[in-house]
C-alpha cells in the first residue's frame, strides 16, 4: 500500500467514526440536550453571531460552575443554517433524536419558525422563539409547541405605536398623522403589516409601506419614496444589513433620526456602529438591556472567558447576546421546573414543555439566576405562551444603547383577539384541534 | 404648478441618484469584464473577491494598526497573490477546458473564498474607514449622495485607465489575442500563466476599489458578495466584453430598477427593483442578443 493511500484510507476512517466519537461518552452521564441552530456566517452573520454565542456561553458557564443543571451536563451542539430556511429544517431533523431527544430549538429565525411549527407539534419538542416567529403562536391551546414569549411582533408594534404617541401627547393626536413602516419583505418583515393595518384604521393615521428587498442591500428608491412621502415617522422591520443601510438613507434625506424606530431586531451595536455618526440619535424597541453589569453576565465572563473559553468576548454585554442569554435563563428556569415536577435530571422534550408552561420569572426568581433588570418578569401558562410582556424604547448615543421609555405594555385589546382569530383560521387550515387547558 | 414642479425635481433626484448607484454596479461588473474579455472565463468569484479584497484591507489596519493607504497596498498584494494561486492550483490546469469548465472552477473559487476569508478575518460587520464622505449635498432640492457621487468618478476614471490599458499597451493587447484564442496566443509566445495573473491581479484591484465604495456605504460583511447578482444585468446589457458597456449597462440599470420601484412598484406591491433589472436585461437581449456593445460572435462551421 503506497502512503498516499495509507493516508487517505485513515483519513477516512476517522471522517466515518467522528460523529461516534464525539457523542459516545455524552450518553454515559445524565444529560441535558440543547441543539442550537446558528448563523454565523451568511447575510445575517452579524446578527447570528452574537445570538449564538450568548446561548453557547450561557451553557458552557453553567456546566463549569453548576455542573450541570440539577446535576444533568447540559450538551449544546450548533448547527449552522445560515439564515436559509430549507437548511434550518435539515438541522432540526438531523439534530432532533441525538443525545437522547432534543429538548427545545431556538433558531432565531421566523422562517424557520413558521417551517418548524407542525414538525415539533408532531414531535413534540418545544419551539421556543422569544422575541419573533408566529405572532399568533402565543395562543397556547393552538400551539401548544411553540413559546413566543415576552411579546409577538403585533404586541411589539401596539408597543412602539404608544411610544409615538406619548412623544405626541396621545393617542388622539396620532389623527392625521404618517407613519412609514419600512420592512424586510421577508415573512419576519411582513409579520408587523396586519396589525398595523388595524391600528391604521382604528386611530386615524395614515400608513405607508414600504417592502426592501431581501437581504436590503440597495435601498435607495425606498428611501426617495420615503422623502416624497414626508412621513411624521419611520417605523422599521429590518434585520441585518439592511438595518444599517436604513439608518444611514434615512440620515441621507435628513429625516429627523429620533423619529425613526426599529422593531428590537433592528436596534444592536451591529446595526448603529456600522452606520457611525448617522446612527446617533436613532431608536429602537427592546425587551432585554445590554450591558455586563449582571451576575449572570459577570459569571460568564469569570466562569467561561477567565478560563480562557468563551466564543466572543467582543460581544458579551451587546444588546443581542444579553437577549440570547435572557433566553436561555428562561429555559434554565423551565428545566428546573420540569426537574422538580417529574423527580428525573434529564428531562424528556415533553417534560420541559410542561416547564415552560409553568415558567413564572419574577424578581425574586430573576434575582436567583442572576438575571434581574436583565430581561422581562413572565408568567407563562398552557393558554398564555408569552406570558404577559411589554416593551422599552432604547436610543443609540454613538457609544451605547439608553432605555428613554417607561415599560410600555401592549394594546391587547387589539392584539389578542387577532391572535385568537389567526391562531383559530391556523387550526382550521390544518385540520388539527387545540389542546385542553383545562 | 408647485406640485409639478416637485415632481419633476423628484423625479430628476431619482434619475441622479439611480445613476450614481448605476455606477456602483459598474465597479462591481468591471471585474467580471476584464477576465471575461482577457480569458473567456465568467468569474462566478468575482463578488467573493470583492469581499475579500475589502476584508483585507480592513483586516490589516485592524490588525497591524496602519494607515488605510498601507493597508492598500497590503491588500493589493493579497490580491496579486491570490491570482497567482488562481493560475497555479486552478485555471492554469484546465488550459484548453470547455469554459463551462473554467466556470465551474470559479464557482468553487467563490465558495472558497467566503468561507476562507470568513475565517480568516471573521464574519462581524468590520466598518471601513478611508476617508470618503458620506451623507448628501443639497443642489436646489435635490439631495446628493456624497459617497455615490465620488463612486462615480472614481468609475469613470478606472474605465480611462482600463480603456488606456487594453488599447494602447502591450500587455493589453495580448490580453486581447489570449482572450480570442489560447491556443494562436500561445504559438506567437504569448504566455498564458502572466497573462492569467495579470488579469485576476487587475480584476482583484477593481474589486478591491468596488469593496472600498461598497464596504464604506454598507460595512464590510458577507452581503458584498451578492452584489455579483446587482452586476449580473448590467452585463447582460452592456455586453460581456465591453469595458464601456459596463459602465453604460451600470447607468440603464441603476435608473432604470429605481424609476420602476418608484413609479411602477406602488401598484405592484413594491420591492420590485432586483427582479425588474433582470426583466431589463432580458428585454433588451430579446433585441441585442450580445449586449449593447458586446462582440457579436460568427462561428462559421
Amino acid at each position: 500500500m503506497s502512503l498516499r493511500k495509507f493516508v487517505l484510507g485513515a483519513l477516512g476512517v476517522a471522517v466515518l467514526a467522528a460523529p461516534f466519537a464525539v457523542s459516545a461518552p455524552a450518553l454515559a452521564e445524565e444529560s441535558l440536550y440543547l441543539p442550537k441552530l446558528v448563523y454565523r456566517t451568511g447575510p445575517f452573520a452579524p446578527g447570528g453571531i452574537p445570538t449564538a454565542n450568548g446561548a453557547v456561553d450561557y451553557w458552557a458557564m453553567i456546566n463549569e460552575r453548576d455542573g450541570g443543571v440539577g446535576g444533568a451536563k447540559v450538551i449544546v451542539e450548533e448547527c449552522e443554517f445560515g439564515y436559509n430556511t430549507d437548511r434550518g429544517v435539515e438541522c432540526y431533523e438531523r439534530t432532533k433524536k441525538k443525545h437522547g431527544g432534543a429538548l427545545v430549538y431556538q433558531p432565531y429565525s421566523t422562517g424557520v419558525t413558521y417551517a418548524l411549527a407542525d414538525r415539533t407539534r408532531k414531535d413534540k419538542i418545544p419551539l421556543l422563539t422569544m422575541g419573533y416567529g408566529r405572532s399568533d403562536a402565543g395562543i397556547g391551546s393552538a400551539f401548544p409547541y411553540v413559546f413566543p414569549m415576552a411579546l409577538n411582533y403585533w404586541g411589539q408594534s401596539t408597543g412602539i405605536m404608544k411610544y409615538m404617541a406619548s412623544q405626541e401627547g396621545g393617542i388622539e393626536k396620532m389623527k392625521g398623522k404618517t407613519i412609514a413602516l419600512v420592512y424586510l419583505d421577508i415573512a419576519y418583515g411582513k409579520e408587523s403589516l396586519p396589525i398595523f393595518r388595524t391600528m391604521s384604521e382604528k386611530f386615524d393615521f395614515k400608513l405607508k409601506e414600504y417592502p426592501v428587498t431581501f437581504p436590503g442591500i440597495e435601498q435607495k428608491a425606498t428611501w426617495l419614496q420615503i422623502r416624497r412621502a414626508k412621513p411624521d415617522y419611520i417605523v422599521m422591520w429590518g434585520w441585518g444589513v439592511m438595518n444599517q443601510s436604513a439608518i444611514k438613507e434615512a440620515a441621507n434625506i435628513r429625516f429627523p433620526i429620533d423619529h425613526f424606530i426599529g422593531n428590537w431586531w433592528s436596534g444592536a451595536e451591529q446595526d448603529t456602529v456600522p452606520a457611525g455618526k448617522a446612527a446617533i440619535g436613532y431608536k429602537s424597541a427592546t425587551f432585554s438591556a445590554a450591558g455586563t453589569d449582571f451576575p449572570v453576565i459577570q459569571d460568564i465572563l469569570t466562569h467561561v472567558y477567565g478560563k480562557g473559553k468563551g466564543k466572543g468576548k467582543e460581544n458579551v454585554g451587546q444588546v443581542l447576546y444579553n437577549r440570547a442569554v435572557v433566553t436561555q435563563v428562561f429555559i434554565h428556569h423551565a428545566i428546573l421546573n420540569a426537574q422538580k415536577e417529574f423527580g428525573v435530571k434529564s428531562v424528556s422534550s415533553e417534560q420541559l414543555r410542561w416547564g415552560l408552561e409553568n415558567v413564572n420569572m419574577t424578581d425574586a426568581t430573576a434575582a436567583s439566576l442572576g438575571m434581574k433588570g436583565l430581561g422581562p418578569n413572565l408568567k407563562i401558562s398552557c393558554n398564555d405562551h408569552i406570558g404577559g410582556g411589554g416593551v422599552f424604547i432604547q436610543q443609540w448615543d454613538g457609544k451605547k444603547w439608553n432605555i428613554v421609555s417607561e415599560y410600555i405594555k401592549p394594546m391587547n385589546d387589539l392584539v389578542i383577539p387577532a391572535m385568537e382569530k389567526s391562531a383559530a383560521k391556523y387550526l382550521k387550515e390544518k385540520g388539527v384541534s387545540a389542546v385542553s387547558c383545562s | 404648478m408647485e406640485d409639478i414642479i416637485f415632481e419633476l425635481q423628484f423625479f430628476l433626484e431619482v434619475l441622479i441618484s439611480g445613476l450614481l448607484t448605476g455606477s456602483l454596479y459598474s465597479l462591481v461588473a468591471l471585474g467580471f469584464v476584464l477576465i471575461f474579455k482577457a480569458s473567456g472565463v465568467f468569474n462566478f468569484a468575482q463578488g467573493a473577491m470583492m469581499l475579500f479584497a475589502a476584508l483585507s484591507l480592513v483586516g490589516f489596519q485592524e490588525l497591524l494598526g496602519v494607515h488605510w493607504t498601507v493597508a492598500f497596498v497590503m491588500a493589493i498584494a493579497v490580491m496579486v497573490l491570490l491570482a497567482w494561486c488562481v493560475e497555479k492550483f486552478v485555471l492554469g490546469k484546465l488550459v484548453n477546458q470547455e469554459p463551462i469548465i473554467l466556470f465551474m472552477a470559479t464557482i468553487g473559487i467563490t465558495f472558497f473564498l467566503d468561507g476562507f476569508g470568513q475565517t480568516l478575518w471573521g464574519s462581524d460587520i468590520k466598518v471601513m474607514d478611508v476617508g470618503l464622505p458620506t451623507g448628501s449635498f443639497d443642489m436646489g432640492g435635490i439631495f446628493i449622495d456624497k459617497l455615490e457621487l465620488v463612486a462615480g468618478f472614481t468609475a469613470g476614471a478606472l474605465v480611462l485607465a482600463l480603456a488606456l490599458f487594453f488599447n494602447k499597451t502591450k500587455i493589453g493587447r495580448a490580453l486581447r489575442a489570449v482572450a480570442d484564442d489560447h491556443q494562436a496566443a500561445l504559438s506567437v509566445g504569448i504566455s498564458l500563466r502572466t497573462i492569467w495573473i495579470i488579469v485576476w491581479s487587475v480584476a482583484g484591484l477593481v474589486g478591491l476599489v468596488a469593496g472600498i465604495m461598497w464596504g464604506s456605504k454598507l460595512g464590510v460583511q458577507f452581503s458584498l458578495t451578492l452584489l455579483a447578482l446587482k452586476a449580473l444585468p448590467v452585463l447582460i446589457l452592456g455586453g460581456f466584453t465591453s469595458i464601456p458597456g459596463a459602465i453604460v449597462g451600470g447607468l440603464i440599470i441603476g435608473s432604470g430598477e429605481k424609476l420602476a420601484e418608484i413609479y411602477i412598484g406602488p401598484f405592484v406591491g413594491g420591492a420590485i427593483e432586483n427582479w425588474f433589472a433582470y426583466m431589463l436585461a432580458m428585454v433588451f437581449l430579446l433585441f441585442r442578443p450580445q449586449g449593447l456593445f458586446g462582440e457579436k460572435i460568427i462561428e462559421r462551421v
